[in-house]
């Protein structure tokens, strides 16, 4: 295993210089001056000279990336234009309000996709198998961001039982209780197309693996059937749904960003949005680092995973 | 005495795998109802889209404040108005047009680059295709969305822009599908045959690999528009698309949500455009997938 996990993070080395590449160039894809494009054509001469050396813009574009790549490993993601304050500051504080909406949406989308999945998969061709093939199309079908509207308009302002907008009340909130009610919705919406995939998947494997021998000796020296579903079904299914599960944990991280903006969470998301809009290359730069390297991690500790609950993985 | 060997493109060949096609569709067609009636719904969207100049429809950026928001049914406005007054009906058939195009240019364009490097990729070992192979590996370490969200954020906002970088998310896809069946079919007889009687490789590539690939690239593609058609509207509802005025369905949404309490037309009915046109067209990629690999069934 340990072997395994050296090669893993040795295969890291390029994907992360790759990714640091692609996230330096994101300032200079644009064709022409980046300190005018930021500051806009009313800025003076002055404050386009100064912007020009705050970001080393005057030295070769090498020489650029390697001194933004040694700033960046030592924590230092540079000022916002916009906000005139550390964007590595910025960036963590919005970072775990994205944490807990992506983290919440998982969860939901696993313990709806597995029930779901195995319901389907216990009776095959059911009306809850069918209803769930049909919610999977829509699922892949319909647009995050419409969903969350939808859904504020109905359980917002028509019912008036959950709120529309924000991570906690303006006045008087603060606890967790305010937080999940605030968090209901967002995550409803984030989780909705993974519960499709998670749940289509369990099924697919829960079927294939209910249909092995091993099941039927099972069933006939009388093990209880909620036994034999979930101790000797379901836990030999589970690495394809790891896998799944890894997958759309990163899926989610990405989607935030639309359902942050839709419901105004106060997440990595709307603050990119933001940064773009007011062209703050700095802040938008210092998004995409930390979702991107929270997205590596993921997909690491996936194939982590997926190593330790599958020996033969580790010696291919 | 001479042994007649049918070959791709061999006319009596073709016309057996024709026939074959046509009996698949029927046969899809008699299973598939929904699928059926997604094609004609699609076939509906892309013609009005098509002919919108020529539909007897309002000017779909005609500003008339006294009517703004006005709700479906109204007189003279079958969908109702916008915020500043503007038919519906005429913005979605116009916007269709924005929509349809992004969707099926930036998967055409994410399938040239992504087959092109699938093919390299998979048939030359070495460099070729340890650079094809990193170059996916580190786009596909960014989730998706967010890497369109950055290449929009350099380039600038703008359908073009947004077009553009959401080509570069996608091509990935194509390489990996691609460069796993030209991996297997590279050891493959037929290809070692071709070679051993002085076939160049792009003989090869041209005549024995390439029509290989056509089946699970449709297949891809036909799937991948629909999300192509989410990924622009997603883009457009940040602000990062489409530009005012020009009608998309995703901007449409994105300055009707300020509006949805009072009108939720505004809202729903582009949100509803987008979730019935890619309902459709993943109806259709799913057929066309049960007709042309019947061994990936869907049901």
């Amino acid at each position: 295993m340990r072997r395994y996990v050296v090669r893993r993070l040795l295969l890291l080395v390029p994907v992360l210089l790759g990714v640091s590449v692609i996230i330096f160039m994101v300032l200079h894809l644009a064709p022409g001056d980046p300190a005018e494009i930021m500051l806009g054509s009313q800025a003076t001469q002055a404050d386009l000279e100064r912007l020009r050396a705050e970001l080393g813009l005057t030295e070769p574009l090498y020489v650029q990336y390697v001194h933004w790549l040694g700033l960046v490993a030592r924590g230092d993601l540079g000022r916002s234009i916009w906000m005139k304050r550390p964007v590595l500051n910025e960036v963590l504080g919005r970072f775990k309000a994205t944490l807990v909406l992506t983290g919440a949406a998982l969860v939901l989308s696993t313990a709806a996709g597995l029930a779901l999945g195995i319901a389907s998969a216990i009776r095959p061709n059911s009306l809850l198998d069918r209803l769930s093939a049909v919610a999977s199309l829509f699922g892949a079908s319909m647009p995050v961001f419409w969903l969350g509207i939808v859904l504020m308009v109905i359980f917002a302002l028509w019912l008036g039982w959950l709120p529309a907008s924000g991570m906690f009340a303006p006045y008087g909130g603060g606890d967790l209780r305010d937080l999940l009610v605030h968090l209901a919705l967002p995550a409803v919406t984030l989780a909705a197309a993974s519960v499709t995939i998670i749940a289509r998947l369990t099924r697919s494997t829960m079927l294939e693996t209910l249909g092995q021998d091993y099941i039927r000796t099972a069933r006939a020296k009388g093990v209880v059937e909620r036994a034999v579903v979930l101790r000797h079904g379901l836990k030999n299914a589970l690495i394809p749904i790891v896998t799944v599960v890894g997958v759309q944990a990163g899926y989610l991280l990405g989607g935030a960003v639309l359902t942050e903006t839709v419901f105004a969470w106060p997440g990595v998301g709307t603050l990119m949005v933001q940064g773009i809009l007011a062209r703050d290359f700095p802040l938008v730069q210092g998004c995409v680092l930390v979702v991107a390297l929270s997205f590596v991690v993921i997909n690491l500790v996936v194939d982590l995973l997926y190593a330790w609950l599958d020996p033969r993985i580790r010696y291919e | 005495m001479s042994v007649r060997i049918a070959r791709v493109g061999d006319p009596i060949a073709r016309a057996a795998d024709a026939s074959r096609f046509r009996r698949g569709i029927g046969r899809v067609a008699r299973r598939d109802r929904l699928a059926v009636v997604a094609g004609l719904a699609l076939l509906a969207v892309v013609l009005a889209a098509l002919l919108a100049p020529w539909l007897p429809l309002l000017d779909p950026d005609t500003v008339d404040t006294p009517n703004r928001l006005r709700p479906p049914l109204t007189h003279g406005h079958r969908l109702g108005t916008d915020e500043f007054g503007r038919d519906l009906l005429a913005r979605l058939v116009w916007g269709a047009r924005v929509s349809l195009l992004a969707g099926v240019a930036t998967a055409g364009a994410a399938m040239v680059i992504g087959v092109t490097l699938g093919i390299l990729g998979g048939f030359y070992t070495g460099w070729i295709e340890t650079v094809v192979m990193r170059l996916t590996d580190i786009l596909m370490a960014f989730p998706y969305i967010l890497l369109a969200i950055a290449i929009v954020a350099g380039l600038g906002p703008g359908l073009r822009n947004a077009m553009v970088a959401i080509a570069i998310v996608g091509f990935p896809i194509y390489t990996r599908l691609v460069r796993g069946v030209v991996l297997s079919l590279r050891e493959r007889e037929f290809v070692e045959a071709a070679r051993a009687l002085g076939a160049t490789d792009p003989l090869i590539l041209g005549r024995h690999i390439l029509p290989h690939l056509l089946s699970p690239v449709i297949v891809a593609f036909s799937l991948d528009v629909g999300a192509k058609i989410l990924a622009t509207a997603g883009l457009s509802f940040l602000g990062l698309g489409t530009q005012p005025p020009t009608a998309d369905w995703g901007s449409m949404l994105a300055t009707g949500r300020q509006f949805v309490v009072l009108s939720p037309h505004v809202v729903l009915l582009p949100g509803l455009a987008i979730f019935v046109i890619v309902l459709a067209l993943n109806l259709v990629g799913d057929a066309l997938r049960d007709l042309l690999d019947p061994r990936t069934h869907t049901h």
